[in-house]
């Protein structure tokens, strides 16, 4: 079994709530801000409940991983969003061996 | 390179999380007290208080650390230590107090839930440092906090110790009653032992084995709820399929435990031990063994039916855990605390669950006889005999088997108790109201079984 190596900066960002403008511009906005490379993002509306995935590189930034979450739950929170900032290696364990 | 997630993969993981109360149950340092002996007591105290602060004293910022960076709650930080009748073996009772009073000090330092290994293997029989600290068990968990104590009284190659099964229906009263004002609580931190594991994360019995590094980090996972909703998805799958269902998410529940150990290992440069796979319920809604037992089609838990339920349960967590991690351990299956799971106490409550099921069950699971609370009438001959029977079903079946009992002083079978927390509160279930006096009295050792002729 090979473990993934540490190396990997890569984040990935869920955004789950009742769909509004805007959502995408403040959460890009605020990776941009915060250095913050965006590598994938995917989007959907499903019975009017907005879901985003996004799958980031913070190597560039300055931020380290678990203030970001904290920054934008927080903020995602004040508009009503369920925001999660989880290390890719969470879903890379679980789904791939 | 990027590895990219379907959909599907992400959302699961961000439900089993949020939804179905997956967790990491602990994280859990043991730490060996065996080069903190000394004649002196207080500088045994000062070794074992700057050993645990020294070693153990990040760990609660750390599991902080990646709890946060993985988006997965770390529910407790702990420390085991080498049993405490081996460590301090020339202590008298009263010194023995004293260093559960300094466990309990360099566990408020550092910030940690609990400290395991207040312990004793007497399986064959006692040192004098074994009774020593065996009848301080009632004084030391009366009055600390965060000390957890365990006996260790039979394995299937020794036998069974009786004489210890007899004192420890004594010792487990006797907390009860001098913890009466909180429902005897320092029962719930006291667990009794057949064939015990020298690597389990989980308390009350968690302790450090002399077979074990210095220092080692041992995880251990969670995870009832989403095994439940699993089962529940699937009303129509046979047993094959539904072992098979089982099998994946218990998987998956285990990948997860072990990036987290291996992370903590890393973090902390303290070696990996095991991953724990045990499904360990706690009281909240929707993170119950039972629930699963029930998923599987039995109106309630405790009905026939029950006891293959959990096997099958417990079989499939272990199977599918086994091919997760590379070093698996501890108890490694499925708990059945009585006041920890809220489907259990509900089914104590509607009469299907009674004192002898639970005893039939825990032929299959992981552990014993767990978080139940007894009439405050109980004798303590009653006591030693629910330990013998758990035990022996142990030795004989090669397995760990345990009792955690909590007489509830001045009630009855039926009213209920409240322990608080992640412990939760139960009804007080009934025992037998026939004496088993004479029987534990007899004093001395039951054999240790033959192992051929295994019918």
């Amino acid at each position: 079994m090979t473990m993934p190596r540490e190396e990997s900066n890569h984040a990935i960002i869920t955004v789950i709530g009742r769909d509004q403008i805007g959502i995408i511009a403040w959460v890009s906005g605020r990776l941009a801000e915060y250095r913050v490379n965006i590598l994938d993002i995917s989007q959907t509306i499903l019975n009017e409940f907005f879901t985003m995935i996004m799958v980031v590189d913070l190597e560039p930034s300055a931020l380290k991983l678990d203030v970001l979450a904290s920054t934008l739950e927080q903020e995602g929170d004040n508009k009503g969003l369920q925001v999660k900032v989880q290390h890719e290696d969470i879903f890379k364990f679980m789904h791939r061996i | 390179m990027t590895i990219t997630f379907a959909r599907e993969e992400i959302q699961q993981t961000i439900n089993m999380i949020h939804k179905e109360n997956l967790d990491i149950r602990t994280i859990t340092m043991g730490i060996s007290l065996l080069d903190c002996s000394s004649d002196d007591i207080g500088k045994m105290e000062k070794k074992i208080y700057d050993k645990i602060t020294k070693n153990a004293g990040r760990l609660v910022e750390v599991g902080e650390q990646i709890s946060a960076r993985y988006g997965i709650p770390i529910i407790n930080k702990r420390v085991s230590v080498t049993p405490i009748a081996i460590a301090a073996a020339q202590m008298n009772v009263d010194e023995m107090v004293r260093i559960a009073k300094t466990l309990n000090r360099a566990a408020r330092e550092i910030g940690i839930n609990f400290v395991g290994g207040f312990s004793a293997l007497v399986q064959k029989g006692f040192t004098s440092g074994d009774l020593a600290l065996i009848d301080a068990i009632p004084q030391a968990l009366s009055e600390t906090e965060f000390v957890c104590s365990s006996v260790n009284i039979g394995t299937t190659k020794a036998g069974i110790n009786m004489d210890a099964v007899l004192k420890m229906g004594n010792v487990i009263l006797k907390s009860a009653q001098l913890t009466s004002d909180n429902d005897g609580i320092a029962a719930a931190k006291l667990v009794v032992f057949c064939n015990a594991p020298e690597d389990n994360p989980f308390m009350a019995g968690a302790f450090h084995g002399v077979g074990e590094p210095d220092t080692v980090i041992n995880v251990g996972v969670s995870g009832p709820g989403v095994v439940a909703k699993v089962v529940k998805k699937y009303p129509e799958a046979d047993f094959s399929e539904l072992s098979n269902l089982i099998k994946q998410t218990a998987f998956k529940i285990t990948r997860m435990g072990e990036l987290i150990a291996r992370a903590a290992s890393k973090a902390l440069d303290v070696p990996f031990g095991i991953i724990d796979l045990s499904l360990a319920p706690t009281p909240a809604i929707g993170d119950s063994v039972a629930e699963i037992l029930e998923n599987m089609g039995l109106e309630r838990c405790g009905t026939h039916g029950t006891t293959a339920a959990l096997a099958l349960l417990n079989d499939a967590v272990k199977k599918g855990g086994a091919m997760a991690s590379s070093h698996v351990g501890g108890l490694s299956g499925a708990f059945i605390p009585v006041s920890e799971d809220a489907g259990m106490v509900r089914a104590v409550e509607e009469g299907a669950l009674t004192l002898d099921k639970l005893e039939a069950m825990t032929c299959v699971c992981s552990v014993g006889l767990d978080m139940i609370a007894l009439p405050g009438d109980v004798s303590a001959e009653t006591v030693s005999a629910i330990i013998a029977d758990e035990a022996a079903i142990g030795m004989i079946n090669k397995k760990t088997t345990a009792v955690r009992v909590i007489p509830a002083i001045g009630k009855k079978a039926g009213d209920r108790v409240e322990f608080g927390g992640l412990l939760g509160g139960a009804p007080v279930i009934a025992v037998h109201p026939y004496s088993s006096k004479l029987f534990v009295h007899r004093g001395g050792r039951i054999p240790a079984p033959i192992i051929s002729l295994t019918n």
